[in-house]
């Protein structure tokens, strides 16, 4: 039972505020704090697809696109805040780029009918859409990331990892745990041994984990690090010689500032990635006509062509590229967050329209269901050349173990499901 | 004028001893109750009460708590984050254990569940002082926090090690979970706040309360005059963590939803509770209501002004918010160590003389 006590008031607030005539894509970022390194350049990428648009082709269908940025520090409650504060403006989408975060909206974003698209990160059960009505998380997430980290091991291997030993070095949170089940499930699936290392927030601490890695000597260490995690973690596996050809993050453990401070000692680093790496793009053209050259660069403009500036485009791009089939659908060039969802849910991306995009063959194609809202989950893995200062795409985007992970995400979701009192969105 | 005792007789030993003796106090005092139980639930929406007066009400309830001790009692803590973790989960364990037992009784139990772990780890205070007990609390905060990192049965087994808040409902009305409506939200955390004050208040204004001052200000002392220090000491940390663990599970089941304890209850959790009653005034109520108030807002206005109005770099403005933080502590802890409480003081001392100070 409901009583709407405050309905009057908040009614006559909508009233009063102006009639929005623009598409809002609030940008939750964290430009301050122990993941800024990472934080920065994806809102840069984010803001300047929207500009990009906005000058090139004056918005999306003639609307104007407007970034809504907040500051979040990867910080779950400011995260709240700046949720609260930016879904007034008629937001379509959200995109926190925090696990934290993301599970602390899908409740709220749900009972506000406004959708989450949480690329490569969240929940991954949300990939079942039977449940999760509006949560996204094309094309990948963490479940197929820790299968291809495995499938990427097994070929390395001659395809056997019977007792061989894989340590997980973690961030101890949401995030950094996610994959522990999964990677569980293959440990008994595959025979190999499992052992897993967890590191505290923010994660600079990390001398007694390399001290295990170094005396259990491992034969690969996979890691799910975020912000300055990572560049210690690279920095400690040098100092303890620890092979880089056998070590491998996931792919937010995979940029340009993670691995240069270890200088020369990080080459042959790898890691996972769902989309393409480098600036090879005709995409990347237009924002220097439209963007750079204009000084209208978000930030500093000093991370163009890096690893997570070109997921912020991608990400940027998918959620343009729903807000004009929603328009489509709809035929109204001024959306709501309810046509977004459906758009998203119908969401198709073709080999054609990436390559009229500007980025051919950047990203897998998909095609979005309302069973899926995960994707493919094709996982691709990168190496760093210390050298040339740059990641290379070592083994194509190839498909994951979906015999492992289907029955884990049927089973986290009926739990949530469950939980909530969920009965299913697609039947 | 206003402010004065002149003409405000007490006949009865009750009036002589109540909390606001002077009539104009008194009557603002009625008229802040009125405006918050009658007014502002019909008026607000849900960006008012998540992003302002929530964390307000319930960051003032961790403030009188940790207030009762430090500036009552004088044993520094930096356990809070620790304390407000234990309410969590254990509202957390009571709420999925008893899904129909109401929210009031689970929020009450968590808080004496902490109450008990706040004993425990008070418990060296009985030999310990100053900074040796401050580093001892902050083992308890460190020690909290990975114990509820450690054992799923803390949080279910769920496989993110997070903790979810299902949905509850008092009398009916939601108060739990993502369709709460923002006033019941609103009003279930007023009147926590409210009763926390009040029982807060009366415990400082009498016997238990003294007892906790003169400890405070000289153990030795309060012990010759036949203040029981074991005793003292250790109700300051069990009604302490009482008020904590409170706001710890109101923090976790009507504010944020889902929690993951490194996070939101790490050590910066500690220290801004600690801020907020250096910058309100130590052994005041009202002023940890006033730090909660100025830590909670300041944030937000700054962020209103700087980035909404004057179009500046998100973060640009978030630095700010350190510098501007950092600078006030310094300032009050030189300027006026008894914080926003003794401005208020002093404000209402020369309010009685006003307008013929002599």
């Amino acid at each position: 039972m409901k009583y709407r006590l405050g309905t009057y008031a908040v009614a006559a607030m909508m009233a009063a505020s102006p009639v929005m005539a623009d598409l809002v894509f609030p940008s939750l970022s964290y430009r301050t704090g122990p993941y800024a390194a990472g934080g920065i350049p994806f809102a840069d990428g984010y803001a300047d697809y929207f500009t990009l648009l906005n000058e090139r082709d004056g918005g999306i269908g003639g609307v104007e696109a407007r970034v809504l940025e907040c500051e979040t520090g990867y910080n779950t409650e400011k995260g709240v805040e700046c949720y609260e504060s930016t879904k007034g403006e008629g937001a379509l989408v959200y995109q926190p780029l925090s696990t934290g975060i993301t599970y602390q909206l899908i409740p709220k974003a749900t009972a506000d009918d406004i959708p989450i698209h949480s690329m490569g990160y969240g929940r991954t059960s949300a990939a079942n859409g039977d449940v999760f009505s509006h949560v996204f998380n094309y094309p990948g997430n963490y479940w197929h990331g820790a299968s291809g980290v495995i499938n990427y091991l097994l070929e390395a291997h001659n395809g056997d990892l019977n007792g061989k030993k894989i340590a997980l070095v973690y961030h101890n949170s949401a995030y950094g745990k996610e994959p522990i089940r999964t990677l569980e499930e293959l440990a008994k699936k595959h025979g190999f041994e499992l052992s897993l290392l967890p590191v505290d927030h923010p994660g600079q601490e990390q001398k007694s984990q390399w001290l295990q890695i170094r005396r259990e000597k491992p034969d690969n260490v996979v890691m799910w690090g975020w912000g300055v995690m990572n560049q210690v973690a690279i920095q400690e596996a040098a100092n303890i010689r620890y092979p880089m050809d056998q070590f491998i993050g996931v792919w937010w453990s995979g940029a340009q500032h993670d691995v240069l401070p270890a200088g020369d000692a990080a080459n042959g680093y790898k890691a996972i990635t769902f989309h393409a790496v480098g600036s090879d793009y005709p995409l990347f053209d237009d924002i220097k006509t439209h963007v750079v050259d204009k000084g209208k660069a978000a930030g500093a403009g000093d991370q163009i062509g890096t690893v997570l500036y070109n997921r912020g485009i991608y990400a940027a791009m998918l959620a343009a590229e729903a807000a004009k089939d929603a328009q489509a659908a709809t035929g109204n060039a001024e959306i709501t967050a309810g046509d977004m969802r459906d758009a998203m849910e119908n969401l198709n991306i073709t080999e054609e329209r990436m390559a009229g995009l500007g980025m051919p063959g950047f990203g897998p194609s998909f095609q979005v269901s309302c069973e899926n809202h995960g994707g493919p989950g094709l996982v691709g893995v990168a190496q760093w050349d210390a050298g040339a200062k740059t990641w290379s795409l070592i083994s194509e985007l190839s498909a994951p173990d979906m015999d492992v992970i289907q029955p884990l995400i049927a089973e986290d979701s009926a739990a949530f499901a469950a939980e909530n009192n969920i009965e299913g969105n697609c039947s | 004028m206003f402010y004065r005792e002149a003409g405000d007789f007490s006949s009865t030993y009750a009036q002589d001893q109540q909390t606001f003796p002077i009539k104009f106090d008194r009557w603002r005092y009625y008229a802040v109750l009125f405006i918050a139980i009658v007014i502002v639930p019909f008026v607000v929406n849900d960006y008012w009460v998540n992003s302002i007066f929530m964390p307000f009400l319930i960051y003032a309830i961790a403030a009188i708590g940790l207030n009762i001790l430090v500036g009552y009692c004088g044993q520094v803590s930096l356990g809070t984050g620790g304390f407000m973790a234990v309410g969590a989960y254990a509202c957390y364990k009571l709420m999925t254990a008893f899904p129909d037992v109401s929210m009031f009784v689970h929020v009450l139990l968590a808080g004496v569940i902490t109450a008990g772990v706040g004993v425990l780890f008070g418990l060296p205070s009985l030999r310990i002082k100053g900074f040796y007990l401050a580093v001892a609390t902050l083992a308890a905060q460190f020690f909290l926090v990975w114990l509820f990192n450690r054992f799923p049965w803390f949080y279910n087994y769920s496989a993110s090690g997070q903790i979810n808040a299902p949905e509850r409902d008092t009398f009916g009305i939601i108060i739990v979970g993502p369709n709460t409506e923002a006033w019941a939200a609103y009003m279930f955390c007023l009147i926590f706040t409210i009763a926390s004050a009040i029982v807060a208040r009366n415990m400082t204004r009498g016997a238990t309360g003294r007892k906790w001052m003169a400890i405070r200000d000289m153990d030795i002392a309060a012990e010759i005059i036949g203040v029981n220090p074991l005793k003292a000491k250790l109700t300051a940390f069990a009604v302490s963590s009482f008020f904590i663990g409170i706001s710890g599970a109101l923090f976790f089941a009507i504010y944020l939803g889902a929690v993951e304890v490194g996070e939101v209850f790490g050590i910066q959790k500690s220290f801004l509770v600690l801020f907020m009653i250096i910058i309100g005034g130590l052994g005041s109520i009202f002023g940890s209501f006033a730090g909660a108030a100025f830590l909670v807002i300041l944030p937000v206005l700054l962020k209103i002004v700087g980035v909404d109005w004057l179009g500046w770099p998100t973060d640009i403005v978030a630095h700010l918010l350190f510098v501007i933080v950092g600078a006030l502590i310094v300032i009050f802890l030189i300027a006026e160590p008894h914080g926003i409480a003794q401005l208020w003081r002093v404000a209402k001392e020369k309010l009685r003389l006003w307008p013929f100070p002599h």
